[in-house]
This record gives structure tokens, sequence and C-alpha cells, in this order.
């Protein structure tokens, strides 16, 4: 190039001729193939490893435990108002009300399970009492159960903004309830 | 004819452009990305609808495995540090420097106080081998989840409690934390989970 700068026509005739003897002055290329396939490689790899996984928490509030010197009288509530879920591996046994209970037995499943017979209770409790959030549900962990459950369980009350539940121990009694029910199961199928 | 054939050439694409956003959007990756911290126990979490995510900092997680094996953890170096401490004062055991390096990198332990000696002296091998069936007890005769809580609630009291059990761990075990956190006046604590799709109403 620097021999094209300057100098009179004939010159720059004289220059393109010799610039033909020279070797072709080229820009160099460099092959960006293997770096672009590093490059895809590694966004391949942080793409697939930031996966979005951030967990996230459920809060749980659980009532203090009640210590044998204070004497606490456990609050009286209305039977009308009770739904008690009893939950086992992903099965949930439930009655309602205090004396003589009837149990029933449901499940997780989204439209037919633990979801339609909570708002169905509230549905009742809405006419009894003209609050429908004057449900209360009594949430008890049957020891089979897993901790898959007892998120369910928790979830589900999320789900349909029940406010007003409580994780309460199983009783020897209810405990019997179930094994009854299984029993009657197995004897009846 | 020859004269009005197409020269066959190789089309040369510049990829510059493509190249620039690629790197581009690597270095966003690689600046954003945060290699989850290894575990000492395999954890599938459940999901559920909560949303909250799980803050940063400050965060004690006892992690249930699927069978029920119960693993401490903090976030922190210095908090563990500061447990070690504790751990020395109370139980009268000595760590060497080399011995507390260790401890201060581990984020979860599963071992007995009795064992957490020796459990240090281990290499990174037997530890892991160690972790598959190791277990903090929880009894009611001999709850040491409760002093490594009581011991990291002092070391920070900013500290919050998350519980981080695999789906499969059975609630016996949970029940059992509850009621050690219960008997520490915890009232309040957090589950950890993955997020589900909020159902339609």
């Amino acid at each position: 190039m620097a021999a094209e700068v300057g100098g009179d026509s004939g010159g720059a005739k004289k220059g393109k001729k010799q610039s033909k003897a020279r070797k072709p002055k080229k820009r160099p290329r460099i092959d960006m193939t293997p770096m672009v396939d590093l490059g895809f490689l590694l966004l391949t790899f942080f793409v697939l490893t930031t996966t979005m996984t951030t967990p996230n928490t459920m809060p749980v509030v659980v009532p203090p435990k009640i210590t044998e010197k204070e004497e606490v009288e456990p609050p009286k509530i209305a039977e009308g108002k009770v739904i008690t879920l009893l939950v086992g591996r992903g099965k949930i046994y439930y009655y309602t009300g205090i004396e003589k209970p009837e149990l029933f037995m449901t499940d997780f499943s989204p439209k037919t399970g633990i979801r339609k017979v909570l708002l169905n209770r509230r549905e009742e409790v809405a006419q009894r009492y003209g609050k429908p959030d004057e449900m209360i549900v009594i949430i008890k962990m049957l020891e089979e159960a897993q901790y898959k459950d007892f998120v369910d369980i928790l979830d589900e009350m999320a789900i349909i903004q029940q406010k007003k539940y409580a994780l309460v121990d199983i009783t020897e009694e209810e405990k019997g309830m179930v094994e009854d029910y299984k029993k009657a199961i197995r004897a009846s199928s | 004819m020859a004269k009005f054939k197409v020269k066959k050439r190789n089309i040369a694409i510049d990829m510059t452009p493509m190249v620039d956003l690629a790197f581009l959007l690597i270095t966003f990756f690689m600046l954003t990305v945060k290699f989850r911290a290894p575990q000492a126990v395999e954890v599938n979490l459940p999901s559920s609808i909560a949303d909250t995510p799980l803050p940063a900092q400050d965060i004690l997680t006892i992690s249930v495995s699927a069978d029920g094996r119960i693993f401490f953890g903090v976030d922190s170096k210095h908090t563990r540090l500061a447990i070690l401490e504790k751990i020395k004062d109370q139980y009268g055991y000595k760590f060497s420097e080399e011995e507390a390096k260790i401890f201060s990198l581990l984020p979860e332990i599963g071992v007995p106080f009795e064992q957490l000696k020796s459990y240090l002296s281990y290499s990174e091998a037997d530890r892991k081998a160690i972790d598959k069936r190791a277990s903090i007890p929880v009894d009611s005769a001999n709850n040491q989840l409760k002093q490594w809580i009581l011991f990291a609630r002092y070391s920070n009291p900013k500290i919050r409690i998350a519980i981080r059990a695999d789906e499969k761990a059975p609630y016996p075990v949970i029940a059992r934390i509850i009621e050690t956190l219960k008997e520490q006046k915890v009232h309040r604590f957090n589950l950890i989970t993955t997020l589900e799709a909020q159902p339609k109403s």
C-alpha cells in the first residue's frame, strides 16, 4: 500500500506492476469455528445448570407446647365447624364433628380429592353459621404418613386459603378408627 | 455456455455478531450462576405452591433423608466455627486447627458429637461413606439435634430454621423434629419445597 502513496501516474503504474510481483497482502482469516463451538458448549452448560431450581419455602407455625405446669383448657369449639383429617400415606381419612364420628376416605387428587371435601364442608359451615371462614380444620398425621403427605396437606390449606387449621397429635382412638376402616375395606373387597 | 456458468463459491457468513451474542450470554450465565453447595445427603424435595424464595443467608437447615436420617447444616463458615467452639466448651473435646478448618467447610453434618472428632480426621471419601449411614440422634434421652440448634442460635441469633426433607421421609421423624423445635420455643419455621403451578380454582 505504501508504494502507492505519492508519485505520478507512471509511478502508480509501476507500483501496480510491483505489487503483482509481490505476494498479495491478505488479511489473515482466523477460523473461528472451534471457538464458536466451545462458546456454545459453555453457553449450553450454563443454561442447563442454572435451571432456576431456586428452592422455595413454606412457612409453618405450630402452637406452643403446653407444659404440665400450665393449666390451659383446650379451646371450646362448636362441633358443627370442625372437620378432622387423619392423614396417611397418600390417603386422607376424615370425619366431621366430634361425637360418634363416621370415617370417610379420600386422597389428594385435585378434582375429587380432599379439596372438594373441604370446600363442601366450608359450604355447609357457611350455611349454618353464615360465614365460610368459620370452618376449623384439624390435621392429625398418621405414623404411616410421609413428609410429602404433610407438605401436601399444608399446601391444600394454602390453596383453599384456609386460615384456621391446627396440627394436633393423633389419639389412640383415632388410630383404632383408621385400622377398623381399613379392615372393613379389606373385608368388603 | 461455460461463460454463463455460475461460479461456485463458498459463502462466508459473518459470524461475528452471533459470536458476540453467544459470549455475552455466556458471561451473563457465568456471572449469575450459583452452584448449589454440595450436600451430604441426597434429598428429593416435595413440591408445593409456596413461592417465597429461601433467604440466602442466616439459614439453619435440618435435612432428612428418604430413610429418615437427620443432618444439620448452617450456611456460614463463621457460624460453624462458633458452633465448634460451643461444642468444645460443652463437651470438652479438643479439635486441631486442621479439624476446625474441615468442619468450617462442611455444609452438613450428620454424626453424633462423640464421633465428631474421628469423623473430621478421616479423608473425604471416608466421610462420604459415613454420611451414607450417619444420623444425628433425636431420641428424648439423647436429643443432640436440640443441642445443635441451641449452639447455632447462640452463635447467630438471627438464624432462621428450615426443614429440608425428602418427600419419602417418614412422618414420625418430622414430628420428632417439630417436637424438638417446640421444646426450644421455635414455633415458626420453614419447609423447603420446589415450586409447583398453582391450580386454577
